[in-house]
């Protein structure tokens, strides 16, 4: 049996009100890869906290047992210093530096008063090649990919002298393809010694790469579930997840009927803001009907929400053309009120950036969208707005104590059905939703579908812009395929499969 | 408990108010708490409430601030002292003019900052440097001292001065009748607001909230109107500074623009996907910024009675210190009419009881600094502790 690197013992932690861990156990092996998985809020980054000293000891009760001895942390420096690494789910560096200056902040190579650079960069295409780059390390990062800044945070953790590596969220920004290689630089890591924990809500990523799994609950760790084939059915993990079975996890749709084409996109072509030349959607053609869902699947960059943001008063894009019906009539949008008045709504996948005015409340934030109906003479009707408020937070089944409460206090679940909120009480017939369930857990993931079902019942159109393709599978009439700013395939829901969209996406990306 | 609490954090500044009045009462033996000091706090810092109610519209956008307001107040000083004194335009005509300049240079400085994207203390820092410089070069080709008076009595009756003025010392009855008759307005508004939100069923103040509240209101405003009749009448920028406050209070409050600058302010991609014009909010911000900046150049030239070179120099920090103070994030999104209100009476009282104990003036700004920053730090520190919590 493998020698146990970690193990942390009855982590309890409080916060003034709320148990966070209770009785927490969680033993990890030499060299595995052991995974966190639970809902959101479930207490997974608070231990991974605790265990970095990010919460320092004496905050919390319980003991963290290191390598044979008991560790009390202070501070981050003191964990990392033992080799205890945590990579946060939002990405530290820094976009007007180097790939070698961000891998040796706060760990510059050389005297205190003259860093050496020439040793920073070779020191960091040494670790560079390690996690299978080959840029330079001179390279600014604003300059490479998502899924190659992650890579940099690896080598970055690498270069910490990294035993016991902590990856939050790794691939929650990253497309599938990207999502993959790293999981195999992880595994490949692994061979040489490397222990990590991986917290992720990417299931069928968790079951290929984890060696064992542990569920987190409500503050407590449930049970550890041994993965030694590494094909673990997901519904055994959502099950220990939730604590049911979920037998769908995808609600199935009830008399609904498909009607006329509600919105038609044709030739649709958009030049990229800055760099004028670079086509970002080239003659692009779809159509949504009446009760549909038509889904959107493409890798990361394909142009689906700069296709989407384009339609939806010219929000995005410099030199858009083509032509836009609705119901049948040509029309065309100059600003974002213009799509909104003609019953179109964009609700974004990035629902902190430019979705929710987060220091505002529920009530503000439902009615932002459609603020007119609620004024006479620009007065606002505050009564009528509150009303909305709550009528919308009983119907979306919104968590919350009351509707005046901060939208940046609420869980991601609940702040994506506050955003669902206001574009559903901007009344509109055709819904473009980016995204929909990003970041959120299982759980909200099956409300957000039925409250999608619920608005195609009643004769709206929906189009769902998704990168995970069991969802848009799952959800979707008819999937439409994007890949390089192309329509490359139009499935529908019979013939499509995970193989079929991904070989439609990797033929077109090889003709180029 | 917990409710008293809550109550102390969301007026910790109303208190430090009453707190730093009744220092200065103590230390000054009572002097400024004489009528005609409460005359002079008014009269002192009309300017302020005037200017500060444009910055709040500037800062809700998201912290943006106007350096130029101090200088164009002097350039408005200059050009209206040459209208009406070098020739002789009649008063009415010659505010009308001066009204239209400072919409001519909003609308500028508002394209300047919404459509042509320049950063506003930028674009403000640079009509800060050229109004100034353009004012004395004015007064100065204009006047042989660099300063021009009389301002026509027409003017000074409008923006200073009192209404139905007596002699100090008698009782101005209707100074006291309009206190009065707002004390009862403020009662019944209090009263109709929370009838109404019991009859519909909302969270309303307890009987005894509403008491407290009332007759804390109605006392001040009592003292106030006692103090004022005996120190002449009620002063006319008195009611310039009652107008501007209510028109703006309602604005943030209850208007559909008013909630844009918040949203704006709090996240401006997203007010801009909700299908708000937000360019066109930023313009109107620093529109805005410019009328009442014109107003408070009416004011402050009433005041002086003339045109002078350093009319309104630092005035755009007294606006932007009285915002900060009075609970304006210096980040944008929030903040209040009545916050400002109170930030502004704070520094005001600070700078009148100083003045009365004689204090130089160079500490006087010493202890400004310290107080501004005093009030940033504490915002901060009762952001975390609620956040926590």
């Amino acid at each position: 049996m493998a020698k146990v690197l970690l193990e942390m013992k009855n982590i309890t932690k409080e916060f003034p009100g709320v148990k966070a861990l209770d009785n927490v156990n969680l033993k990890v092996e030499e060299g595995e890869i052991h995974a966190l998985v639970g809902e959101n809020g479930a207490g997974k980054s608070t231990l991974m906290n605790v265990l970095s000293g990010v919460y320092p000891f004496g905050t919390y009760t319980g003991d963290i047992i290191y390598d044979g001895e008991v560790c009390k942390f202070n501070k981050i420096k003191d964990s990392e210093a033992k080799g205890i690494v945590i990579i946060h789910q939002e990405l530290a560096l820094i976009p007007y530096m180097s790939i070698g200056e961000n891998m040796f902040l706060g760990n510059e190579q050389g005297k205190k008063a003259a860093i050496n650079w020439d040793k920073t960069h070779a020191e960091a295409v040494k670790y560079l090649k390690q996690v299978g780059l080959t840029d330079s390390s001179k390279t600014l990062i604003k300059d490479i990919g998502v899924g190659k800044q992650q890579m940099v945070e690896i080598a970055k953790a690498l270069a910490k002298n990294a035993k016991l590596l902590i990856l939050d969220e790794p691939t929650s920004s990253l497309n599938e393809s990207d999502s993959r290689k790293l999981l195999d630089i992880m595994l490949e890591l692994k061979k040489q010694g490397l222990t990590s924990i991986i917290i992720s809500h990417k299931l069928n990523e968790i079951s290929y790469v984890a060696d064992k799994i542990t569920v987190v609950r409500d503050g407590s760790t449930i049970e550890t579930i041994d993965n030694p084939d590494k094909n673990l059915p997901e519904d055994r993990i959502i099950k220990g997840m939730v604590g049911r079975e979920i037998t769908d996890r995808f609600p199935k749709r009830h008399d609904v009927t498909i009607g006329e084409t509600m919105m038609e996109v044709k030739n649709w072509t958009v030049f990229h803001p800055k760099y004028e030349n670079r086509k970002v959607c080239d003659n692009v053609s779809i159509h949504v009907k009446k009760g549909e869902v038509v889904g959107i699947s493409g890798l990361m960059g394909a142009g689906r929400t700069e296709l989407a943001m384009s339609v939806f008063g010219r929000s995005y894009g410099a030199n858009i053309s083509g032509q836009l019906f609705l119901n049948g009539k040509e029309v065309e949008f100059k600003t974002v009120r213009d799509a909104i008045k003609a019953k179109l709504a964009y609700v974004t996948e990035d629902r902190k950036g430019n979705g929710l005015v987060l220091s505002n409340s529920i009530k503000v934030n439902t009615s932002l969208a459609n603020l007119d109906s609620l004024a006479s003479n620009m007065v606002i009707d505050k009564d009528a707005e509150y009303n909305v408020a709550v009528e919308y937070k009983d119907k979306l089944k919104t968590k919350c104590p009351t509707v005046e409460q901060n939208v940046g206090n609420l869980s991601g679940g609940n702040q994506q059905k506050v955003l669902l909120a206001k574009w559903m009480y901007a009344d509109p017939d055709v819904l473009i939703l980016d995204e929909p369930t990003r970041g959120i857990d299982v759980g909200a993931k099956y409300e957000i579908y039925c409250i999608i079902n619920d608005l195609v019942k009643q004769g709206k159109s929906v189009i769902m812009i998704s990168s995970e393709l069991p969802e848009v599978l799952g959800m979707s009439d008819r999937i439409y395929v994007m890949n390089e700013g192309r329509i490359v395939g139009e499935l529908s829901s019979e013939e499509a499969t995970q193989e079929k969209i991904m070989s439609c996406i990797v033929k077109t990306g090889r003709g180029e | 408990m917990k409710n008293a609490v809550s109550i102390i954090r969301k007026n910790t500044m109303l208190i430090v108010l009453v707190l730093v009045y009744l220092f200065f009462t103590f230390t000054t033996k009572g002097s400024i708490f004489m009528a005609n000091n409460f005359s002079a706090l008014i009269a002192q810092n009309a300017y302020v409430y005037v200017l500060a109610t444009g910055m709040l519209m500037c800062m809700l956008t998201g912290g943006n601030i106007d350096l130029s307001c101090g200088s164009f107040i002097c350039f408005i000083g200059a050009v209206g002292g040459i209208l009406m004194v070098n020739y002789e335009m009649s008063v009415p005509v010659a505010i009308l003019v001066l009204l239209v300049i400072g919409i001519i240079y909003g609308c500028v400085l508002g394209y300047l900052i919404a459509y042509v994207n320049v950063p506003p203390w930028i674009a403000t820092l640079a009509g800060y440097l050229a109004f100034r410089g353009w004012a004395v070069a004015l007064l100065s080709s204009h006047s042989t001292t660099g300063s021009i008076a009389p301002i026509p009595d027409g003017f000074l009756k409008i923006f200073s001065g009192k209404l139905f003025e007596t002699a100090p010392k008698t009782v101005n009855m209707i100074c006291l009748i309009t206190g009065i008759v707002a004390s009862i307005i403020v009662l019944a508004l209090n009263i109709r607001t929370r009838a109404v939100r019991l009859k519909k069923g909302y969270e309303a103040d307890s009987i005894i909230a509403l008491a407290v509240k009332s007759i804390l209101a109605i006392a001040v405003i009592l003292l106030f109107a006692y103090k004022l009749s005996l120190a002449g009448g009620i002063p006319t920028v008195l009611v310039w500074v009652t107008v501007i406050v209510l028109i703006y209070d309602f604005i943030t409050d209850k208007t559909t623009i008013g909630r844009y600058f918040y949203t704006i302010g709090g996240n401006a991609e997203a007010t801009r996907l909700s299908g708000v014009d937000t360019k066109r909010i930023m313009f109107i911000a620093y529109l805005n910024m410019a009328v009442l900046t014109t107003i408070a150049g009416f004011i402050t030239t009433a005041r002086f009675q003339a045109a002078n070179s350093t009319a309104g120099t630092n005035f755009e920090m007294d606006a932007i210190a009285s915002c900060v103070v009075g609970g304006v994030s210096a980040y944008g999104g929030s903040g209040s009419v009545f916050g400002m209100i109170v930030g502004a009476t704070l520094i005001g009282v600070i700078n009148l009881g100083m003045s009365l104990m004689s204090v130089d003036a160079n500490w006087q700004k010493v202890v400004k600094g310290v107080v501004l920053l005093a009030a940033v730090v504490f915002e901060i520190m009762n952001n975390k502790n609620k956040s926590t919590k």
